[in-house]
């Protein structure tokens, strides 16, 4: 209150000559306060990142320096066997490896192949029934896909493949239903790209005779890459992280195989069905949660990096 | 520009094809290409909806332990008899032990006359599904499968069933796929989201005035913040959940246990470990601030500087600008952005997992420090099990889910609609 007085008495034009009129910044309480709370709620997001750096860092250590576990065994190791000893995690690795792999396979011819019929193709009425439909599958929550995967896409895999070749629970059917997931991704972040391409880049094709397709390949597509490439490696990135999916459709028990009709767990999968149990606290067990836990944040975290270094330093800036 | 002036040395290498019809029966090719992926896309969606449906409503063969209608004293239904009447019915049906038993756990005389058919149909009636069949087939061939029923279960009784009722959505949680509700999980999910909301909200808008309104970013730290919550928005889910399972549940477990506050409201509800409502939402508010910060962001960005400066150029201070001018240009963008981020933390599950609420719970969440279940949990777990039946409530409680959520997209979608300002 005092301060608006103060401000009024300076700023009033009547009172003006008979007090030096002070123009220099003024401290405001208030104002600190406000500046300093937004600053600790800026603050709050690099708490987190130290927060899981350092919880998945120190249980990992722990886990590492236990008795009978080794760096070595646990990148060189084939077998995840905690009862007996076995901590090798390229069982895990493997099938994160095969389920992404499988997703990226649906996921981006199909996602770009959206992508360019919305970009350059579709109508603006297209575009407005089609954007909706691809922002509804990125909104349902990937429990939902994980029963779809389960009770869905299994199915159908062993009707064409039958009941002796696909398991009930398998990475191929996880697989796909996370490339479905991803989709909308794919295609909003590429659409996004192709988007920003400026006009005058097609017509400039067109006017050279070039058709539609080879003006959307040819000439638009590469003006994007940088785009899409980022698009490609969150959406892989995303992938990886995935845990309902796989939870659900990929099977329990760590299996090193490399039959995507056969079950496997993957790290996320892994993680979910042990902390779901009945775990202790500081037993082998939980420690080494943390230890794929920590994998798991570095490959997607630096993933994420990847992109994020494209899109900053790929930026196409167009007049 | 680079990209253009590079690309001319390229078509002097292939030789030109100057077949004109070729090329446009190719592009007309691709574009079929195209347009069968997109129309993929859609019948994925379509696959997922009747996937969920098909298996919410559909035939069922109910066996009954005892008939309801044996049940009946005088004359009067089972459905319409007195609160007394329903304890004498228990006490006649039940085993004594039993009685005694469901009697400690909450004296009958204080149930409510719902909760005590509940019980009736838990443990007298004890309805149970033979077969259950998707709605596919009980539309297209309910005659094979009326001929099945009465072969194989003769004493089962055929209706066709709506999994998903008002009973469904209001009762509370069974252990029997049969009678169970969903009402526990979905309070379950509105107080964890209630507390996300409250913390995450504050945090995210302030982050985003900091770094929009009052950061200096030439300066590397600043840079740095921007940086890092872009890159922890594509954190996966799960690793979340771990934090908040090292953090929360354990290191912080006198507060979320609310053993801290023993003497308040929820004295007897106190669970006994930080696996509670409490962590859940801390949680849950960590892992979608980086995605209300970017959204913020972007909402603040929109708000022309002309607004500022002219709101400083009267005299106002820094944040009597921001309060007063850029906020409410913003508001509609930064609610669009954050009920966006709240339907996203409304279905995540592999976090709540992961610090423990995965247990069963037939209790209603009454606070912050009760234990909890919530909608995807249960989806999770009833998906989990073997038998047909979990996987029809399953179904329905993702009907619920995906209800819940519609809305508040579509609330989103009219705030934006609504409240946009164009200036």
């Amino acid at each position: 209150m005092t301060v608006q007085s103060e401000v009024g008495r300076g700023g009033g034009l009547s009172s003006s000559h008979d007090l030096p009129l002070d123009l220099r910044k003024r401290r405001h309480l208030f104002e600190t306060l406000v500046e300093g709370g937004m600053f600790a709620s800026g603050i709050i997001s690099i708490l987190t990142t130290f927060g899981i750096v350092y919880v998945l860092g120190t249980q990992a250590l722990l886990f590492f320096q236990s008795s009978g576990v080794t760096l070595a065994q646990f990148f060189g190791g084939i077998e995840w066997q905690p009862r007996i000893g076995k901590f090798g995690v390229w069982p895990l690795i493997n099938s994160t490896l095969m389920v992404t792999t499988i997703g990226m396979l649906v996921a981006l011819p199909m996602g770009l192949c959206v992508a360019i019929y919305l970009s350059e193709y579709a109508s603006p009425k297209m575009r407005n029934i089609l954007k909706p439909v691809l922002e509804v599958l990125a909104g349902i929550p990937t429990i939902v896909y994980g029963y779809f995967a389960l009770t869905f896409m299994t199915p159908l895999l062993r009707l064409i493949f039958g009941d002796s070749v696909v398991q009930i629970y398998n990475t191929a059917s996880a697989g796909i239903v996370i490339g479905i997931l991803i989709i909308p991704l794919v295609a909003s972040m590429s659409e996004d790209s192709l988007h920003a391409v400026p006009d005058g880049l097609r017509q400039a094709a067109f006017g050279l005779g070039a058709t539609r397709l080879e003006t959307a390949l040819r000439i638009v597509f590469p003006a994007a890459l940088s785009g899409i490439s980022a698009a490609v490696i969150v959406a892989m990135s995303r992938a990886i992280g995935e845990t309902m999916i796989v939870a659900i459709a990929a099977g329990a028990g760590p299996n090193f195989t490399f039959n995507p009709f056969q079950s496997a767990e993957t790290m996320t999968g892994h993680i979910v069905r042990i902390s779901g149990g009945d775990l202790s606290y500081d037993s082998l067990d939980y420690n080494s949660l943390f230890a794929i836990g920590l994998l798991l944040f570095v490959i997607t975290f630096t993933l994420n990096i990847i992109s994020g270094r494209i899109i900053a330093r790929f930026r196409e800036v167009y007049d | 520009m680079n990209e253009t002036s590079a690309r001319p040395s390229s078509p002097a290498d292939e030789v030109f094809d100057d077949n004109v019809a070729w090329r446009h029966t190719r592009g007309g090719r691709w574009l079929l290409i195209f347009q069968l992926a997109t129309i993929t896309c859609i019948l994925a969606l379509s696959a997922l909806t009747f996937n969920i449906v098909n298996s919410a409503f559909g035939l069922v063969a109910m066996q009954n332990e005892v008939d309801p209608d044996s049940l009946a004293v005088d004359g009067v239904d089972l459905e319409d008899l007195e609160k007394d009447a329903l304890i004498e019915v228990l006490r006649d049906n039940v085993r004594a032990g039993l009685f005694r038993a469901l009697d400690s756990r909450g004296p009958l005389n204080d149930r409510s006359r719902d909760e005590l058919l509940v019980v009736i149909l838990e443990d007298v009636v004890k309805p149970r599904a033979a077969a259950t069949y998707p709605l596919v087939d009980s539309l297209l061939a309910r005659a094979a499968i009326e001929s099945e029923v009465a072969e194989k279960f003769p004493t089962a009784e055929l209706e066709f069933r709506s999994w998903i009722t008002p009973r469904f959505v209001t009762g509370s949680q069974s252990g029997i796929a049969e009678i169970t509700g969903v009402r526990t999980a979905i309070l379950g999910s509105i107080w964890t989201i209630l507390i996300t909301i409250l913390v995450a909200f504050p945090l995210g808008v302030g982050a985003a005035l900091y770094l929009e309104e009052y950061a200096d970013h030439d300066r590397l730290f600043n840079r740095f913040i921007q940086t890092n919550i872009n890159n922890l928005a594509g954190v996966p889910s799960i690793i979340y959940g771990m934090l908040g399972l090292a953090i929360f549940v354990r290191a912080l477990e006198p507060l979320t246990s609310g053993a801290m506050f023993q003497s308040a409201v929820a004295a007897a509800n106190v669970s006994a470990n930080g696996r509670t409502v409490l962590s859940a939402g801390l949680t849950l508010a960590l892992l979608i601030l980086p995605l209300i910060i970017i959204n913020s962001q972007e909402a603040v960005r929109a708000v022309p500087s002309s607004l500022r400066q002219a709101g400083l150029g009267l005299g106002a201070t820094k944040w009597q600008t921001i309060w007063s001018l850029v906020l409410p240009g913003a508001m509609p963008g930064i609610m669009t952005g954050a009920i966006l981020a709240v339907s996203r933390a409304i279905g995540e599950t592999a976090p709540i997992v992961v610090i423990g609420a995965s247990t069963v719970i037939f209790q209603d969440p009454t606070g912050p420090f009760s234990k909890f279940t919530t909608l995807p949990i249960q989806i999770y777990q009833w998906t989990s099990r073997p038998q047909p039946e979990f996987r029809n409530i399953a179904a329905a409680a993702i009907i619920v889910l995906l209800v819940l959520l519609l809305s508040l997209n579509a609330s989103a979608v009219l705030l934006r609609n609504r409240f946009t300002v164009r200036y």
